[in-house]
């Protein structure tokens, strides 16, 4: 039984792991993709552009050593949709985020998952709610 | 005993759609802020389609991730797959292996691209629909069918007022009085036409072969031909084809975008701003690009 459960487990899990390619505006070569890291940080720069939004900030790593990350997202066309905006982050937040980090260890990554200070969590990704059905935005048209 | 293999099995595929769209970054159903899409009208039909009519406001009826195109033309991705394999000529095949993408089977390393894009040179057409495609307008004049697209508030025109396409493409021009001197283009040579009153066609050459046709790196020659098709499927919808006739790098023409369908949007729907800037690219390659290639940068 338990290895039975345990293949259905893995076999769902597999399903997770080629569910999609990762798809971004550039190439996922430099990223260790399937890879997370959450690091809680304070942020020194959130530079809204193209071809690619990023954030700088700086967090303590596990030996005490402050380490400045920049981290990027989409492009804003395609972060709006999502909730982002220009004024997402300001100098000074403290801000806890899920990355997707390069392969080469250096401190870069992508960012999949922002917790602002207020708690709003803001996801980059495809969640938006289509309009017009439960959670989103009424029909414009 | 059976959905004690069950439960667990659904709740790891319930994390697959839960955590999916995260994994997949920005692959998925995407809405450009206050556009509507075909999921927005479930089960309710569109009216019959205006006669030579292609006049409005597009968006990708199935999300703006549509016009995405990350890993090459639509209808043939550069994915390694047998019949995504394009029919190139020798001379084909050698631009092709000459341009270096940050996408598809050829990628490299964004700090390692010579790709003309990042460095904000001009899309051109047909790129600007088969990479980075978001919201287009239309309209329609006596003598032009004009197209403004959003990335880099870029517009095309098609002349409708009768007169032929340049007839040496490789040293193309107007054959009109008083028209520019001989010179390839970003966005090439227009013409078009109604072959019927719910199918608008445009033809195109005379093009500046330094563009690419996708962001996978495939090429196009200065002997490029684009023939595309708008039709009007009814009032909400526009489909478009656009196929590519290279005879240098091609042995075949072939299809790159297959009736991809578009909605039509509110006549009060804004496009966005969506510029590529020379000095943010710039910024990005500096802080990101290069440090994340190996590439010797100051941060």
């Amino acid at each position: 039984m338990t290895k039975t459960r345990a293949t259905a487990f893995t076999a769902a899990v597999g399903l997770l792991i080629l569910s999609g390619p990762l798809l971004a505006h550039h190439a996922n070569a430099i990223f260790d993709v399937g890879k997370r890291v959450t690091v809680t940080g304070t942020v020194t720069e959130w530079f809204w552009a193209n071809p690619h939004c990023l954030l700088r900030f700086d967090a303590k790593d596990d030996k005490g050593q402050m380490v400045h990350w920049v981290a990027e997202t989409q492009a804003p066309p395609n972060m709006i949709p999502f909730g982002w905006s220009k004024l997402s982050f300001k100098a000074g937040d403290v801000v806890t985020l899920t990355l997707e980090p390069v392969k080469s260890g250096q401190a870069l990554g992508r960012i999949l998952q922002a917790v602002l200070p207020d708690g709003t969590t803001l996801v980059a990704g495809a969640t938006a709610v289509p309009a017009g059905t439960a959670g989103g935005p009424p029909p414009t048209r | 005993m059976t959905h004690r293999v069950v439960v667990p099995a659904l709740a790891a595929v319930a994390l697959v759609a839960l955590l999916s769209p995260v994994a997949r970054g920005q692959q998925g159903f995407r809405r450009a802020p206050g556009a509507v899409y075909d999921v927005d009208f479930a089960g309710r039909k569109s009216g019959p389609a205006p006669r030579r009519s292609i006049s409005g406001i597009w968006e990708f009826a199935k999300g703006g991730a549509e016009g995405i195109q990350a890993d090459g033309v639509k209808a043939m991705p550069s994915d390694g797959k047998p019949e995504h394999e394009l029919p190139f000529t020798a001379e084909g095949r050698a631009a092709f292996m000459a341009n270096k993408p940050t996408f598809g089977v050829t990628l490299v390393p964004s700090a390692f691209t010579n790709d003309p894009m990042p460095g904000c040179d001009p899309q051109g057409f047909p790129r600007i629909t088969l990479h980075n495609a978001h919201t287009e307008q239309i309209l329609q004049t006596t003598t032009q069918v004009v197209i403004l697209y959003q990335f880099n508030k870029k517009w095309r025109v098609i002349w409708t007022d009768g007169r032929a396409l340049p007839k040496n493409p490789e040293v193309p021009a107007w054959d009109i009085k008083d028209s520019p001197p001989p010179e390839s283009r970003w966005w090439g040579y227009s013409v078009g036409r109604w072959v019927d009153d719910y199918t608008f066609v445009g033809e195109s050459n005379g093009f500046d072969d330094r563009a690419w046709l996708d962001n996978a790196g495939r090429p196009h020659s200065d002997a490029m031909r684009v023939v595309e098709t708008y039709h009007r499927v009814d009032a909400d919808h526009l489909e478009k084809t656009i196929t590519i006739d290279d005879p240098k790098y091609y042995t075949r023409p072939w299809v790159a975008l297959d009736k991809l369908p578009y909605r039509l949007q509110s006549a009060s729907f804004e496009i966005p701003e969506q510029e590529c800037v020379p000095s943010e690219t710039a910024k990005y390659d500096k802080l990101f690009g290069n440090p994340a290639a190996g590439v010797d940068s100051a941060r």
